[in-house]
């Protein structure tokens, strides 16, 4: 029992790193319809600005993070501005095949950039260990857990109470409705980006510190997971992106502590297979029928 | 029937070269001889994605299976089943067991694409992306727990029966049958659904049907080049067939023209020589792709040749034309 418990605590630190970085991809589709495949290698780069800003800078934890926030915001505005504004119109298997091509080009770069080899994460926050009654907690644990609902929470609130969070909501609804009634959806769309970007590179900044490892190829696994994750609680509604990652992040350290390590890569797409089978739209989507 | 002996013909045209392209230099022997393989996986693709209009991004992973599981046979029957067959001659028996096993692969792959096809092809566009891709991986996690292939150490030990001749006959099977079933009732079924799914399934279309039909055809052939793969590599590795693979094959076809036949074999061959030209910088290689890609999509997004085809009697014919 207390292994599973264990095995839960675990699996909700992972979740909540799923859960930031489903949360761009849950907005992004909302707007765009498009899965932007390059999501994972954003992630993957706020990881190495992390890193940087950690590291060879020396700046403190939380400064480190919102640099990384920053860089990744810009570089997402970027991608989206050059790769992704031109294909607006064309259909959208092109803008799949772009992202693809957005994805491949943000590893290869880094590659080129820094190498292949994996780094170790510069360790700003020294890890403690809590015993309680035979559960090991760690403070790192809640390091993430914390800023991740922390992030949860801000975002709910500028979608929910801001100007722009209204115009977004709006956008994701009816994009030429939107547009006629005088909504800039070029900027909407770039703010969208802005604001996954920054998830995703808090997200990668958190899984330095908790698995200590980054390298320019650690994006793709995490990014197809955490797309897994945003389809399981219903794409396109950001609590269901949340409750997918958890949810992810649980079944997958359940399975690797209780049946075999090795087929934890395939418990994501195990899951993406059922929840498509059972219920396309989602646990908290709503089916919705296809219009001519 | 004049159609059929021309179609013979053809096919013999080929076999001929290739078995005459067999002095050539072994390096351009082995470029040419995997042109072929990524001709077979490029048409293949093309059929489900250029144009049955579904978007597949999985084909490493049905290459896997065919590739693995007629690389199995022939590693533990091959011997037992050529000896049963002493009575013919050694050569002869041999091929007709490497026919047979990769066959039985594809056939494999085939099934495969019906199984994952049957749930997947319900879903539209960009969730069939992410549900191919996640059965390709699954596949391949498949594998790296199977100790009867070698899992994550690789699967040494097959016996090299590929030679260009089969690549040959192979990619020219492969060709026919797509074109044969694109220019057939079916094909144009097929085809309806790539311009419009709804207007097609209101006219009464199994547009299901139609499309785990392609998809499966797809996959066999995917079977197919695995096999063939295989057998000439004569060690397969997990590693061969990530996702990186499955957007190789991709590319091919994108850069061709999606729905173009003589596009994905234009693809093939320029994704094939390409890397041997830029074999020097490993790195620029990928981030060429890539940029290629990117490209490609924001100022030709039909490729190349967009869904025409290169026809060799029209362009006589145009030839002519101009002489007059």
């Amino acid at each position: 029992m207390i292994d599973i418990i264990q095995q839960l605590i675990n699996g909700i630190s992972l979740g909540s790193i799923y859960a930031l970085i489903a949360l761009g991809y849950t907005m992004v589709y909302g707007i765009l319809r498009l899965i932007n495949f390059a999501h994972g290698d954003i992630f993957m780069v706020g990881a190495f600005i992390g890193f940087f800003a950690l590291g060879s800078w020396g700046l403190p934890f939380v400064p480190g993070l919102f640099v990384a926030m920053l860089g990744s915001a810009i570089l997402g505005m970027i991608v989206e501005r050059f790769a992704y504004r031109p294909l607006r119109t064309a259909p959208r298997i092109s803008l799949l095949i772009t992202a693809i091509g957005v994805s491949f080009l943000l590893e290869n770069l880094m590659v080129l950039l820094v190498g292949a080899s994996p780094r170790s994460f510069p360790q700003s926050i020294s890890l403690e260990i809590y015993e309680m009654g035979g559960l090991i907690l760690t403070n790192r644990q809640i390091i993430i857990l914390s800023i991740a609902i922390g992030l949860m929470i801000v975002l709910q609130l500028i979608v929910m109470k801001t100007k722009i969070g209204k115009a977004m909501r709006a956008v994701s609804q009816d994009r030429e409705m939107a547009q006629m009634l005088g909504i800039n959806i070029d900027r909407v769309i770039a703010f969208t980006f802005a604001l996954g970007s920054a998830l995703a590179a808090a997200g990668g900044v958190l899984v330095g510190l908790y698995f200590n490892k980054i390298e320019p190829y650690m994006g793709v696994m995490p990014g197809l997971k955490a797309f897994v994750a945003a389809v399981l609680g219903g794409i396109g509604i950001i609590p269901g992106a949340m409750l997918g990652g958890f949810i992810l992040g649980v079944a997958e350290v359940l399975v690797s502590a209780f049946i075999s390590s090795t087929v934890r890569d395939a418990v994501a797409f195990v899951i993406l297979i059922v929840i498509l089978l059972v219920r396309p739209s989602g646990i908290l989507g709503k089916h919705m029928r296809e219009k001519v | 029937m004049r159609k059929n002996v021309l179609v013979l013909i053809s096919l013999i045209i080929v076999l001929i070269l290739a078995q005459l392209s067999k002095s050539l230099d072994p390096y351009f022997y082995q470029i040419l001889l995997f042109f072929g393989i990524n001709t077979i996986l490029a048409v293949s693709l093309n059929l489900i994605n250029g144009f049955t209009g579904q978007f597949s991004i999985g084909h490493a992973g049905f290459m896997a299976a065919g590739g693995y599981l007629s690389a199995a046979l022939s590693v533990y029957q091959g011997e037992k089943i050529i000896n049963y067959l002493a009575f013919l001659p050694k050569d002869f028996a041999q091929g007709l067991v490497f026919f047979v096993f990769v066959l039985i692969g594809g056939i494999f792959a085939g099934l495969l694409g019906i199984l994952i096809g049957i749930p997947t092809l319900r879903l539209k566009g960009d969730y069939l992306a992410i549900a191919t891709l996640g059965f390709g991986e699954i596949i391949r996690v498949i594998i790296y727990n199977m100790e009867i292939v070698g899992g994550p150490r690789g699967f040494p030990g097959i016996p090299k029966y590929t030679d260009i001749t089969w690549v040959a006959f192979w990619s020219f099977i492969c060709i026919l049958v797509v074109y044969r079933l694109i220019h057939s009732s079916h094909g144009r079924v097929i085809i309806s659904i790539r311009e419009d799914e709804t207007a097609s399934e209101a006219m009464g279309v199994n547009t299901t049907f139609y499309k785990v039909f392609s998809f499966s055809v797809g996959a066999f052939f995917a079977g197919i080049a695995g096999g063939l793969f295989a057998h000439y590599l004569m060690m397969l590795h997990p590693s061969s067939f990530t996702f990186m693979r499955s957007v190789e094959i991709l590319l091919m076809i994108v850069l061709g023209g999606l729905g173009s036949i003589t596009g994905s074999v234009f693809g093939a061959f320029v994704l094939t020589v390409l890397p041997e030209a830029l074999r020097g910088f490993a790195h620029l290689r990928l981030i060429i792709y890539s940029l290629a890609l990117i490209i490609m999509m924001l100022v030709k997004p039909l490729g190349l040749m967009g869904n025409k085809e290169v026809s060799l009697y029209r362009l006589i014919k145009k030839f002519a034309k101009d002489r007059e």
